[in-house]
């Protein structure tokens, strides 16, 4: 009897430890004063009823990093691209700010609408792309590899210009078979492990699973500084993980496969702010 | 002579079992998701079975499930239901076939098949990124009777 009893206390604690995580917190989140949209109401279209940013799955110490750009550390990173920024590099002679001029002026909401598709290219592309088009063909320069040092501190530097923006993303058109296909592949139950985006992101965020409190997977924030690894970590290296996570055979970073559900989980997050760079565990 | 019929058949039966050892992960019969027999002929060790249910390289159950009784190991995940007194909710047969293949029970479910090697999509090897090689079960048959061994001792 005693033992009964002591099991529903600790079933009831247990519970009741679970109820409290199971939801996002209720923090809001606002950087140096400016105030971020964390939580939204879903279109109709959306699988979810509300949208809350991974900032709100994660710990109060992780939090603080990000309320205040001296304290986080992605800005030492940040402050590198602003320098690559001004640098003359190639055949041709140039930098970044002699085509573009000032950052915060010619970069001001390009994260908030990517990727988006590229008549030229003939298909969607991601901040990357773009960038790697003014190194080669502007600069005569050699491209940046994608989910490196100094690619992700560009697309971080670049994304800052649209912090506070919504994330508001052009899914149709010639966009619209690469939303299909980004749609079908985060429904898609990858390795041995058979797990899909929509297993961890859709059907259990809040919960825990092993260590991680499991957020709704959006990419808002990113690149996101990760304390993990202490470097600034892009889009599709975070798919990459995810992927390989469920033991499966995973994609590579810039690939048409990433860049189509880059293009899906962006529209997932449609409303919440843009937080580049984010902190994250 | 029906007598000596019925006896061949028993002992042919019980020779081929000793014979093939291991059911393969191929080969399992699911009834109503459960697997009656043991899948390695042999029976389960319930002290190995926790063992790898805690462990990460191994079965990482509790990445997943928690548990009062494996309170002691860190980490234990909320995607599952809690596994106190699956011994007494579920019969042996029942949770093999869980464990063996957690589809065959419940549709659709979240819940990895521990032994089964077909019907991936893009299997990997291992944790690694890269394309499988070859296909092994995450556990082997008698890892798995020795989980089950280990279930069969929550009861409430
Ligand atoms: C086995 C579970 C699992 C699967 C499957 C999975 N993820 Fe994740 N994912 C995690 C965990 C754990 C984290 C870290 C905690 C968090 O932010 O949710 C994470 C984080 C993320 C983040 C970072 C969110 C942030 O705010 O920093 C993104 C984006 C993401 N996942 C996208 C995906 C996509 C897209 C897929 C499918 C291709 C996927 N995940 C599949 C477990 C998973
Ligand atoms: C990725 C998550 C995940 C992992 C890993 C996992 N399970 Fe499960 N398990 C589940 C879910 C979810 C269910 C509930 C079934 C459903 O989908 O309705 C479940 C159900 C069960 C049940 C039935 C419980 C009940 O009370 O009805 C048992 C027993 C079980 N799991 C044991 C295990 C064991 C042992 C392991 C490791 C060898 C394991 N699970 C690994 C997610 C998981």
């Amino acid at each position: 009897m005693r033992h009964m009893i002591a099991a529903l206390c600790a079933a009831t604690a247990s519970g009741l430890a679970l109820a409290a995580l199971a939801e996002p917190d209720d923090q809001s989140l606002a950087v140096d004063g400016v105030e971020l949209v964390t939580e939204i109401k879903a279109s109709d279209e959306h699988p979810l009823d509300m949208l809350y940013s991974g900032w709100r799955f994660r710990t109060d110490e992780t939090q603080a990093l990000q309320t205040d750009d001296f304290d986080n550390p992605a800005f030492i990173f940040v402050e590198q691209a602003v320098d690559a920024w001004d640098t003359v590099e190639g055949e041709a002679g140039k930098s970044c700010a002699e085509c573009h001029g000032a950052v915060e002026e010619s970069m001001k909401g390009v994260r908030a609408g990517m990727p988006k598709w590229d008549a030229e290219a003939g298909e969607v592309w991601s901040v990357e792309n773009f960038v790697n088009r003014c190194r080669t063909e502007r600069m005569q320069a050699e491209p940046w590899k994608w989910d490196k040092a100094d690619m992700n501190a560009m697309a971080a530097l670049i994304g800052l210009q649209s912090r506070g923006m919504p994330v508001d993303v052009d899914v149709s058109g010639p966009a619209e078979p690469w939303f299909k296909r980004g749609e079908e592949m985060y429904y898609t139950r990858y390795g041995q492990l058979e797990l899909s985006c929509a297993s961890c992101h859709e059907e259990n965020y809040g919960n825990m699973i092993r260590a991680d409190h499991l957020s709704q997977g959006h990419i808002n924030g990113f690149p996101t500084y990760r304390l993990k690894n202490t470097k600034l970590n892009s889009v599709h290296g975070r798919f990459k993980g995810c992927i390989r996570d469920t033991r499966a055979h995973t994609f590579k970073p810039g690939s048409e496969e990433f860049r189509a559900l880059e293009l899906y989980v962006a529209w997932r997050g449609e409303g919440l702010a843009v937080e580049t760079p984010s902190v994250r565990q | 002579m029906k007598q000596t019929v019925l006896g061949l058949v028993i002992s042919a039966v019980i020779a081929g079992t000793a014979i093939a050892g291991p059911v393969s992960p191929q080969s399992v019969v699911y009834a109503d998701g459960a697997v009656a027999a043991s899948l390695s002929g042999a029976t389960g060790d319930p002290s190995s079975g926790r063992e790898i249910i805690i462990t990460k390289g191994q079965g990482n159950c509790i990445a997943c499930h928690a548990s009062e009784a494996l309170a002691d190991a860190a980490w234990h995940g909320e995607v599952g239901p809690v596994l106190d007194g699956v011994g007494d909710r579920w019969s042996e047969a029942e949770l093999r076939g869980i464990i063996a293949n957690a589809k065959m029970m419940f549709e659709g479910t979240v819940m990895p098949s521990f032994y089964k090697t077909d019907g991936f999509i893009r299997p990997g090897d291992g944790y690694t990124g890269e394309p499988a090689t070859q296909i092994d079960p995450i556990l082997s048959a008698q890892q798995i009777e020795d989980v089950v061994a280990y279930l069969m001792t929550l009861k409430e």
